[in-house]
């Protein structure tokens, strides 16, 4: 226990006197889970409401497909992705393994389904009034869309949030398709893996420490864009 | 939206080229302005990463040879895989007949031995098996089938599995059989250096090279029991992966371990931490002696 004590003051003053391992890790894992929620955001945000606008058949299975994929295992898209963009998959000719794309491209899918499900439900409080308003006042299709959309922003960006909570701290992808390589691939949670692998107490902590802090503030984020949380 | 597209793609290639500060400072920068495929990877067993070898001896060549050098770290089974697959550009693993038949198969260039050192038999201090001052297949024998969690094995396909498989057939034992036969073998799947701290939580034997067992020594309770006898021999190799697309990196890092300047390197890497060099280096050539 002692040891334990110790070993926790060693990671406070690791994170305060500014060990630069440490934050050239969190940048780079602030950089890739950022990039990975952006992307995501991208083509799922916009997927989302295709998926609340449009009528087809089969739309309930969608949606209950979708929702299934939140908890995907982080260790079965890292396979997946693994697979592809290995040299010898059908993306290898990128040169995409080991690097800090993989792991982001890795964690856009992982993210995909919870900003596909919840840009889906965030409009389903008025999102087709919102748009007939819109059209009623002489706008065209994507343009009511948009509109929709950017009246929910402040829900999406509760999903965009969200998704960063999850991208940031997942281990399996980074581990499998990033390599954990130190300098250029190694995140929070791989340096973690690895630390507790070696039996290096203080260095786990302070990963760990900053990883929730992470987390914290993302959470505190959410509370302040939308004051209704707690209540 | 085709200007939020232009940023995205800008933060992705941009986090796929630059090394992070810090770690980086001293490395060359000329790699941020090159494409990904100038960076040269190798991939390396987890007993010679556990042991921080390359964290010397990355620095040096990437200074010396200017470029960007990804060290991957997983068991000789994993590495060879990776090799198989063209995403690493070499190979430093430590299994001789798996290496011979990756460049049989014609996937790896040539088998190139660049040091050694030995495998041990290590456990907890009182020794409960007594297996002290055995040879490794008599300490095999004694071990199998006690009660309790007795063994921890890798257990996932790496070079010093290998050796431990082949320890247990030398015993006159099924490897299978052996895997089977009850709880007092625990099939780990970690690399070395975790392999050591399970088998200490666990106070248990296991099979470690001598030089991961010496960058941990101090954090275990665990000690060397058995540590002669011919099946312990430890040769590590590199191997260039025939399809490689960064051959003249390749090439520099085979040259660069086996140089004056690197096999020095090798051979004192440790003494001023723990008294003993980790490796002994041989230049290329099969080491002849036990």
């Amino acid at each position: 226990m002692k040891d334990l004590a110790e070993a926790a003051r060693l990671a406070l003053k690791m994170i305060t006197s500014g060990d630069p391992v440490l934050y050239a890790t969190t940048l780079r894992t602030l950089l890739i889970s950022a990039t990975a929620t952006a992307l995501s955001s991208l083509f799922f945000i916009p997927a989302g409401a295709f998926l609340y606008f449009s009528s087809f058949p089969g739309k309930k299975l969608v949606t209950e497909v979708v929702r299934t994929l939140y908890g995907i295992p982080t260790v079965l898209v890292g396979m997946l992705v693994f697979l592809a963009v290995s040299r010898t998959g059908p993306l290898g000719n990128l040169g995409l393994l080991f690097t800090p794309a993989a792991i982001a491209i890795g964690e856009a899918i992982l993210v995909a389904p919870i900003i596909t499900g919840l840009t889906f439900s965030a409009l389903r409080t008025g999102g087709h009034e919102l748009a007939e308003t819109a059209l009623s006042l002489g706008a065209g299709r994507w343009t009511a869309v948009l509109k929709v959309l950017s009246e929910k922003r402040q829900v999406l960006l509760t999903t965009v949030l969200v998704a960063f909570g999850r991208a940031v701290s997942e281990v399996g992808i980074a581990v499998m398709v990033g390599g954990n390589i130190a300098g250029y691939t190694r995140t929070l949670t791989t340096s973690i893996v690895l630390a507790v692998g070696k039996g290096e107490v203080a260095r786990s902590i302070a990963l760990g420490m900053v990883l929730l802090l992470l987390a914290l503030s993302v959470n505190v984020t959410l509370t302040f864009l939308d004051p209704e949380r707690n209540r | 939206m085709v200007r939020y597209a232009t940023i995205v793609i800008g933060i992705l290639t941009l986090s796929s080229c630059a090394p992070g500060p810090g770690e980086n400072i001293e490395k060359n920068t000329v790699a941020q302005t090159e494409s990904v495929d100038a960076r040269l990877r190798v991939a390396t067993t987890t007993s010679l990463y556990d042991t921080g070898l390359w964290n010397v001896l990355e620095p040096l060549f990437e200074e010396k040879y200017g470029m960007e050098l990804d060290v991957l770290y997983a068991g000789t089974g994993k590495a060879l895989e990776w090799g198989e697959r063209g995403d690493v550009d070499v190979l430093t693993i430590h299994d001789r007949s798996r290496e011979e038949t990756f460049v049989e198969r014609g996937l790896g260039l040539e088998r190139i031995p660049f040091a050694y050192n030995h495998f041990l038999i290590v456990g907890p201090p009182d020794d409960p098996a007594g297996i002290g001052g055995l040879s490794p297949e008599e300490a095999f024998t004694r071990l199998h089938g006690m009660a309790g969690p007795v063994f921890v094995s890798r257990g996932d396909d790496s070079g010093t599995h290998s050796r431990e498989k082949s320890i247990w057939i030398s015993a006159g034992l099924d490897y299978d059989d052996v895997r089977t036969s009850g709880d007092w073998y625990v099939e780990g799947g970690n690399g070395m250096g975790p392999t050591l701290v399970m088998a200490d939580q666990m106070r248990a034997y296991t099979l470690s090279d001598v030089g991961t067992f010496l960058s941990y020594g101090n954090d275990l309770d665990l000690v060397p029991l058995v540590d002669s006898g011919n099946a312990l021999l430890n040769v590590y190799s590199a191997i260039i992966v025939s399809g490689t697309d960064n051959m003249d990196g390749a090439e520099a890092l085979v040259e660069f371990l086996l140089s004056d300047e690197g096999q020095e390197l090798l051979g004192r890497y440790g003494v001023d931490e723990y008294g003993t060099s980790l490796f002994h280096p041989c230049g290329g050539e099969e080491p002849d002696q036990p």
